[in-house]
């Protein structure tokens, strides 16, 4: 069983009275208990299984405007107490920092509603089996597909946040994850492609047997890929790499970046930065939520937040110290978005499809290829050449280049937004990309 | 040294005692004690931004049978926790009986020394370094906008104690110094990045101001960007540059021969042993035994001593990575290449310092030999899709070639491949091997470890380059 909240709130208690009385202005703490199991399958048989139980352990203290923190995973009192003393240690000799300090008292999240992010019910391991066995009998039921790997993961966590200004709140959370991989092999190639599906509950992941069937299928029509030549082509990107330009964009914005200058999106608010139909929001209430939270990872109460509104930059993510920095409040964004989405397009999926006669549909992208402070992009790809709508033969070992300033307003959504994951995208169109190949 | 027995209730013959009884009729397995201590520091913005110091305890208990692995961790060491962890491996192997494998290879070698890093150097003496990067280089040129500097400490010691009582032990120091510098200049902003590091003592990588030649790479790196031109888009050839390049080597070849993927038969590489993947000429290692690496182990962590391993010699498919798990079932031996990111981790085949040896060609040959085509000198991160062979990495520095010559600078791109057919395209290899400064991470399966890389200058006669300019 995952540790009560009376535990944690005794050892969060524990740590910052020994900080205070050592001396220390202030003092937060994080104390998390998470348990997790895992059950891998492969090729329709058992394969590893994974226990974990691991409580973790985060502390700042404050001498005025200095501080430092330490973490451990060792939550005996003598070992807290050695190290509380080597961060206060450590705090008096770093220098002042004006920034330095808790969250306003008035921005702290009064308030908890419940957003249903806790499902108790226990999955055995010998279900999880089941659950594999008949997701992979219906992967591989494809000759083509020659290696098949799941896994199912439960996981409860616990935690208190708490600090020296009297806030002290945490709640309970679970997720269930399934996920498989498949191999396929046809004469000429070899191909891999997956499918997974994370929940906070249980009764809605979804079902094996379609989880399996849509990995297969999905590695399946990637076997004897071609390598296209160079050019410009209208590029549409799947849901699950759409998804990722909302990653970049959130990392471009956050109060961090902006304030080091390191952000192709400083001093850009209120500025048109996507095209003028596009919306961003950051909904941190959504029940249920992979992303949902009730306040930040400084306790700082947290609002739904539109960050682009007809194109426009509206809101950088804020937390306490680069909020101070910038001359803006918090806004509940230490740790980043929560439920990020861009708010659905109104052409279909269809309709996108057929838009250019030829355009290059990206499934999967390699490589670390975004730098937010220039906003060039350019990362490897596979996908489909898109005829007249019809995917026509599988794509790959082709990079596809741009920059975001010019992406962003090139981009035109479908109208096929789901809230799957915590950051959400519908499939995307970006025209004037540069793809290499041969 | 950490003593793992004197802070519980668990003593080492309860230990022993519940580890042999666990694993007697398993095929293999171990439990693995970990005690790491850690500290970053980092400047930022002009500012001490923030100094963290961690302290991790735990154990990891393994029981193999057949093909199934078990595992438990928990960061809570007594005799309660174990008992349960036991339970746990007991109940998903309690139908699939083994035969215990008592044989471990020993060695007295080691490749580092017993040293907690952190406790060498004062923090007081680490703030004042990092201060005089910032001012150093803020005072060098009107045009750096941003430094960030940073220290990263570790020492991490481990215990394997195996069914019958077997005890091995590894102390293992880690440090890391970084710079990464941001300059701006008629409206464009362009960073460059540098870092050292190995495990040895701070001091040994900073004596001489050595902090001073790693603020000038940065700065030289981010100051070449600031002139660079989209990069060209299509098939051309590529000369790449000694040292850190080689993380093509550990993407498109490195991965594609550990011992899991072939035992699995999803890499590209899994029936290609004995066969010919590279030019003549072309040697790959993978080598966990230089002095002081950042990818050198003295042990592995299921206590298998490493080795040099050869991957491929004159072009020829000679090995793949093994840990024991995979080694047992493919009817191997371990090479010493069994790794985790920590006690929280399952062991697997993993690279230590993965290198390509010298030929004897120069690099001003092979410039001399390209007519149209780039020289890339610095790389960001790379990654690689094991099954279908593709790989791709990040140039963060890199020139145009045209007609023999190097010419202007050009912005970062992706570079594409394909593993299994790339090394077959060396057309020339430098007399120039060089290892790199001492700062990758490899990423598999969630897990990251520190490893190096080492690389002379190659020719490739064809790859693809991700640019925006066609």
């Amino acid at each position: 069983m995952v540790k009560d909240q009376e535990f944690l709130k005794s050892k969060a208690s524990y740590c910052l009275d020994l900080a205070k009385k050592m001396g220390a202005t202030d003092a937060s703490v994080t104390v998390g208990h998470s348990i997790s199991e895992t059950v891998n399958f492969r090729n329709k048989s058992l394969e590893a299984s994974d226990r974990s139980d691991g409580l973790a352990l985060s502390i700042e203290t404050y001498l005025g405007k200095r501080r430092s923190s330490i973490s451990s995973s060792n939550l005996l009192d003598e070992n807290i107490k050695t190290l509380i003393e080597k961060c206060f240690e450590t705090t008096k000799i770093t220098p002042e920092d004006e920034f330095n300090s808790l969250p306003d008292k008035n921005l702290l999240a009064k308030q908890i509603s419940s957003l249903n992010l806790y499902d108790e019910t226990r999955f055995e391991n010998d279900k999880k089996i089941k659950y594999l066995k008949d997701l992979e009998e219906s992967a591989s039921s494809d000759k083509q597909i020659i290696n098949t790997e799941s896994s199912f993961t439960e996981n409860k966590s616990n935690f208190i946040l708490a600090n020296s200004d009297g806030f002290c709140d945490g709640y309970k959370t679970s997720s269930f994850a399934a996920s498989c991989v498949t191999v396929a092999k046809d004469e000429n190639s070899m191909e891999r492609d997956y499918e997974f599906s994370s929940k906070r509950h249980l009764s809605d992941i979804k079902q094996a047997t379609d989880l399996g069937n849509k990995a297969a299928k999905q590695t399946i029509r990637k076997l004897s890929p071609k390598k296209i030549g160079s050019e410009k082509i209208s590029i549409i990107f799947d849901k699950r790499i759409s998804k990722g330009m909302l990653s970049a964009f959130a990392s471009a914005i956050s109060a961090s970046a902006i304030a080091r200058g390191t952000s192709f999106l400083k001093n850009k608010i209120d500025q048109q930065v996507f095209a003028n139909s596009i919306n961003v929001i950051d909904k941190p209430d959504i029940i249920k939520g992979m992303g949902s939270q009730n306040f930040d990872s400084e306790g700082v109460n947290s609002n739904t937040l539109q960050l682009i509104e007809n194109g426009i930059l509206k809101n950088y993510l804020v937390d306490t110290y680069n909020g101070k920095k910038l001359n803006l409040k918090s806004n509940g964004r230490s740790g980043g978005t929560t439920n990020l989405y861009f708010e659905k397009g109104n052409i279909s999926y269809e309709d996108l499809m057929k838009k250019n006669s030829r355009s290059l549909y990206i499934t999967e992208t390699i490589g670390h290829g975004s730098n937010l402070v220039t906003g060039d992009y350019s990362v490897g790809a596979t996908g489909f050449l898109v005829e007249d709508g019809e995917f026509k033969f599988p794509v790959n070992e082709i990079t596809i280049a741009g920059n975001f300033k010019d992406m962003f307003k090139n981009i035109i959504l479908a109208n096929d937004l789901e809230f799957e994951y915590s950051v959400n995208s519908p499939t995307m169109m970006i025209e004037g990309m540069t793809v290499a190949g041969k | 040294m950490s003593d793992f027995f004197n802070k519980s209730d668990l003593t080492r013959q309860h230990a022993d005692k519940i580890v042999s009884e666990t694993l007697n009729n398993c095929d293999d397995g171990e439990l693995y004690l970990e005690e790491s201590k850690s500290e970053s520091i980092l400047l930022d913005d002009n500012k001490i931004k923030s100094s963290n110091y961690s302290s991790d305890l735990g154990f990891g208990f393994r029981a193999i049978s057949n093909e199934v692995v078990a595992y438990s961790y928990s960061n809570e060491i007594s005799k309660d926790s174990l008992k349960n962890s036991s339970e746990n491996l007991k109940s998903t192997l309690k139908s699939i009986k083994g035969t215990y494998n008592h044989e471990i290879p020993k060695s007295n070698k080691k490749f580092y020394e017993d040293i907690n890093p952190i406790e060498q150097k004062t923090l007081d003496s680490k703030l004042e370094v990092l201060n005089k990067v910032n001012d150093f280089l803020r005072k060098k040129d009107g045009s750096v906008k941003q430094v960030t500097a940073s220290f990263a400490g570790e020492q991490k010691s481990i215990e394997i104690i195996r069914s019958g009582g077997e005890a091995l032990t590894d102390v293992r120091p880690l440090i890391r110094f970084n710079v990464s510098v941001m300059l701006e200049k008629n409206g464009r902003k362009e960073t460059g990045v540098y870092g050292i590091g190995g495990r040895q003592s701070y001091d040994d990588y900073l004596k001489n101001d050595n902090w001073k030649n790693v603020c000038e790479e940065a700065f030289r790196i981010a100051s070449v960007n600031l002139e660079s031109k989209p990069a060209p888009a299509g098939e051309m050839k590529v000369v790449l540059g000694p040292g850190w390049p080689a993380i093509l080597i550990h993407e498109a070849i490195g991965h594609g021969l550990e011992g899991d993927f072939n035992r699995k038969k999803t890499s590209a590489f899994h029936d290609l042993m004995g066969e010919k993947v590279a030019s003549e000429g072309v040697t790959i290692v993978d080598d966990g035994t230089i002095d002081n690496r950042r990818g050198s182990l003295t042990i592995d962590d299921e206590g298998t001593p490493t080795e040099r391993t050869v991957l491929i010699e004159n072009g020829i498919l000679k090995n793949f990575m093994q840990d024991r798990h995979n080694a047992r079932l493919m009817n191997t031996r371990s090479t010493g290449s069994g790794r985790r990111e920590n006690y929280r981790h399952i062991v697997l085949p993993r690279m230590r310092n993965t290198m390509m040896l010298s030929g004897n060609q120069t690099q001003d040959e092979m410039i001399k030999s390209v007519d149209k085509g780039i020289f890339a000198v610095s790389f960001g991160g790379g990654q690689v899709d094991i099954t279908s062979g593709k790989f791709v990495f990040n140039c963060t520095e890199a020139y145009e070639i045209n007609n023999g010559k190097i010419g202007s600078s050009i912005k970062g791109a992706t570079l594409i491949g394909d593993g299994p057919s790339i090394l077959k395209e060396v057309s020339m290899v430098g007399n120039d091997m060089m290892l790199d400064p001492g700062i990758g991470t490899c990423g598999k399966a969630g897990q990251g470890v520190p490893v190096g890389v080492a690389q002379p200058s190659i020719l490739i006669d064809k790859m693809t380059v991700g640019g925006t300019k066609l």
